[in-house]
């Protein structure tokens, strides 16, 4: 293997996985990172990066984006949100299985890793399919997907028939010690809810999601994830009850995690006044005290991941009435200043919020990624935290541009990304 | 409450109404005044020529996105007495065999120089969404929407409560039934607390009242025969069974044993109380053939009361009304 000398210099290097946090050079030749803090000896740069102001931390992995292809070109491709993805610092991105086709044999894992391996910009581990065409009945060929590549499995926003199917999975998935991701939500008590049930929703007469179809969903797996010993993940969680209920598994040894989409630490059921469909998203924003306690936990440690939850929609897809328009935030790019937000507010410490971004999702995944150690893979990001940058035509990469945030400031913004030792941001017209 | 959202687009920059989508952040200066401009109307559609030119040379399309009789009817009867031209336009929407965009159907009709659109649909915001996307020239009346508001249902309902009580001070107002699913019922509780009722109180089980019902402004109840203590107006909802997708009451009949009402239950009531009901009426179901036909109904008043009500939004809204000169 062989790569680029780069020297990262003059930067605030900020590494929670071993607590470094100093100004200092990091060193990256042949694709990994060489040095830390100090040059080794005999280490000449073919690159320089000037990261003088800047923090330089390790890229960031992203449990759940969407990028809409294969099936949904029309909303996204592999290349244009992998370019959006290194915009935004994130080096590693998982995506769900829920595609068209459904990742659920070898050949979609292949399809998706090849077409990400050509595009050259962010690495993509998918999420194979937990049953057949996520159809909730038949077990899908894990050891096969796993072989593949998949480190972890999940039926993304589709229901199983019943608990049997899901125990008879998750026994499966622990034989082979595959991650099963959980996205929590109980069908028959979502009902035909576009918005959190509360007050907002019931004076805009939207139909409601309550709190219970997350807290009922984690109530009946959590006791299945316990039986069967699976490693288990609650992604995007947007109640404070369930990461209640998860922590307190975890207190008693159960092998789960959690994580929250970046935007619910931001936004909650009053975004949605006005019907701004900008705002619909799956699951629901909630309260102001679930936001709180969502932030609460990401800050102690309880929620060790923080995600995009990207989803990037076509312009129709927003245009229409409320409940028909389809859920789901533009988020790549802001996953790094909306988090930084919470830092320069001071509801979340520096090393916590990049922690949450590196490596809490590695370790859920069991990925040598996000740390900054001689050795480790050079995925690498620095930003300038004091950067103002406004989400528009122009500074903006994702094919999606459905966000509320469009058009509204934002501070800490990315200037360089490093996959695997290459700068592939910016790119080689704009550096 | 923020209410921003929903006054900003429904009123002009000095504060005149613009489109009507939501009782929802109006003040009681610009209620009273829909209801004091339908006083005038009221003697129009009682004498023998009923017209006014207040709206000649406007055309005014009624979309219905959802089947209504009743209230596509008084929409239209309203404009024809204004002298505006009105064209219906009935949309049955399928989920399986959706042809064009609701954005195409109204870029289609602005296409015919049109002036107001009178809407009814059967999802929340429809209204609100159309009014965000036509042309300035536009007025959007919203017909109903959803679950979410009926405006001018809940403006006719209190002028009705006016010319028979007189004013608002001191009233306590009871709804009764399907709150839920009712757009009624949530507008008349915004027109209500505005205007300055003393208590508005919701009666249903709890299958039909709304997650955090309180803070709509309203004191819940389960049991009828509490809900109607001293209250001086009833109002009746229908029991929306084409809009019961799953199991909200165990039946019709046990429903009226508990929800119905009836003349004994009535008693509860102040004696000078006046018994309402946006109609359709399910006889039996929320309320006793004899109630709704007795002295204390005032149900086929606020069929009449429809009209003058909707002259008086449309004339406003087009700035064409009586009060032309007088600021908001």
């Amino acid at each position: 293997m062989s790569g680029p000398r780069v020297l990262i210099e003059g930067g605030r290097i900020v590494d929670p996985a071993s607590g470094f946090d100093g100004t200092g050079v990091v060193c990256v030749a042949d694709g990994v990172i060489v040095g830390v803090g100090s040059r080794p000896d005999g280490f000449e740069a073919d690159h320089r990066i000037d990261a003088g102001g800047r923090i330089v931390c390790p890229g960031f992995i992203d449990l759940c984006a969407r990028l809409r292809e294969p099936g949904q070109e029309h909303k996204g491709t592999i290349v244009s949100e992998g370019a959006a993805a290194v915009a935004g610092g994130i080096t590693t991105l998982c995506c769900p299985p829920d595609t068209t086709p459904v990742i659920d044999t070898p050949a979609v894992v292949k399809l998706v890793t090849e077409r990400a391996e050509q595009a050259g910009k962010v690495r993509v581990l998918p999420i194979g399919a937990l049953t057949r065409s996520l159809n909730g009945k038949d077990l899908s060929e894990m050891h096969a997907l796993k072989r593949a590549g998949c480190l972890a499995l999940s039926n993304a926003d589709r229901p199983l028939a019943n608990l049997l199917v899901l125990r008879r999975a998750l026994e499966y998935a622990a034989s082979f010690g595959l991650v099963v991701v959980f996205r929590p939500e109980e069908p028959w008590l979502c009902s035909q809810g576009c918005v959190h049930e509360g007050a907002v929703g019931s004076r805009l007469g939207l139909p409601g999601i309550p709190e219970t179809a997350e807290t009922v969903a984690v109530a009946q797996a959590l006791p299945l994830i316990e039986q069967t010993g699976v490693r288990a993940h609650f992604g995007q969680l947007s109640s404070g009850r369930a990461v209640e209920m998860v922590a307190e598994a975890r207190a008693r040894g159960v092998h789960v995690s959690a994580d929250v989409a970046v935007h619910h630490l931001h936004l909650t059921e009053s975004s949605v006044d006005g019907f701004d469909a900008l705002c619909h998203s799956r699951p629901p924003f909630r309260t102001t005290a679930d936001r709180d306690a969502l932030l609460a936990a990401v800050a102690d440690g309880r929620i060790s991941a923080v995600c995009s939850d990207h989803q990037p929609h076509e312009p129709d897809a927003k245009l229409d009435v409320f409940p028909e328009t389809e859920p789901g935030l533009s988020s790549l790019q802001t996953l790094l200043p909306l988090m930084y937000a919470l830092v320069a507010e001071g509801r979340l410490p520096l090393s916590a919020a990049i922690a949450r971004l590196t490596v809490g999702p590695a370790a859920i995944l069991g990925l040598e990624s996000g740390r900054l150690a001689p050795g480790a893979p050079a995925d690498v990001c620095v930003f300038d935290p004091a950067a103002v940058w406004v989400p528009a035509e122009g500074g903006w990469v994702s094919a999606g541009r459905n966000t509320p945030f469009w058009e509204r400031a934002l501070t800490g913004r990315v200037t360089a990304t490093l996959v695997g030792g290459r700068l592939v941001y910016p790119g080689e017209t704009a550096s | 409450m923020s209410v921003t959202a929903a006054a900003d687009i429904q009123l002009t920059a000095s504060g005149r109404l613009r489109h009507f989508l939501t009782i929802e952040g109006l003040s009681r200066e610009l209620l009273t005044r829909i209801m004091d401009t339908a006083e005038s109307f009221a003697g129009v559609t009682a004498q023998n020529v009923k017209k006014v030119p207040l709206l000649r040379g406007k055309t005014v399309v009624n979309l219905f996105f959802e089947n209504s009789t009743r209230t596509r009817t008084t929409f239209e009867l309203a404009a024809k007495r204004l002298s505006a031209d009105v064209l219906n336009i009935n949309i049955a929407t399928s989920a399986t065999s959706k042809g064009e965009s609701l954005l195409d159907t109204i870029r289609n009709l602005e296409a015919m120089h049109v002036d107001m659109f009178v809407v009814r649909h059967a999802q929340s915001g429809a209204a609100h969404f159309i009014a965000r996307h036509v042309a300035p020239h536009i007025s959007v009346l919203n017909a109903g929407d959803g679950r979410h508001a009926h405006p001018t249902q809940a403006m006719l309902d209190v002028f009705t409560i006016r010319r028979a009580k007189g004013g608002f001070a001191g009233l306590k107002v009871a709804i009764v039934g399907d709150i839920l699913h009712s757009r009624v019922a949530r507008s008349e509780i915004w027109a209500l607390n505005t205007l300055g009722v003393d208590e508005v109180r919701v009666v249903a089980p709890k299958t039909l009242l709304p997650a955090h019902v309180e803070a709509l402004g309203v004191v819940p109840y389960h049991d009828l025969n509490e809900g109607l203590r001293d209250v001086d107006v009833v109002i009746m909802l229908r029991l929306q069974l084409e809009r019961m997708g799953s199991a909200f009451i165990p039946s019709e009949h046990e429903y009226f044993q508990r929800f119905g009402l009836t003349e004994k239950r009535l008693e509860k009531a102040r004696p000078d109380v006046i018994v309402m009901h946006p109609g359709p009426i399910n006889r039996g179901i929320e309320i006793d053939s004899a109630i709704a036909d007795g002295p204390r109904s005032v149900i086929l008043q606020q069929v009449t009361h429809g009209i003058a009500v909707r002259m008086a939004v449309m004339s406003m809204a087009m700035h064409a009304g009586p009060d032309l000169e007088v600021p908001v």
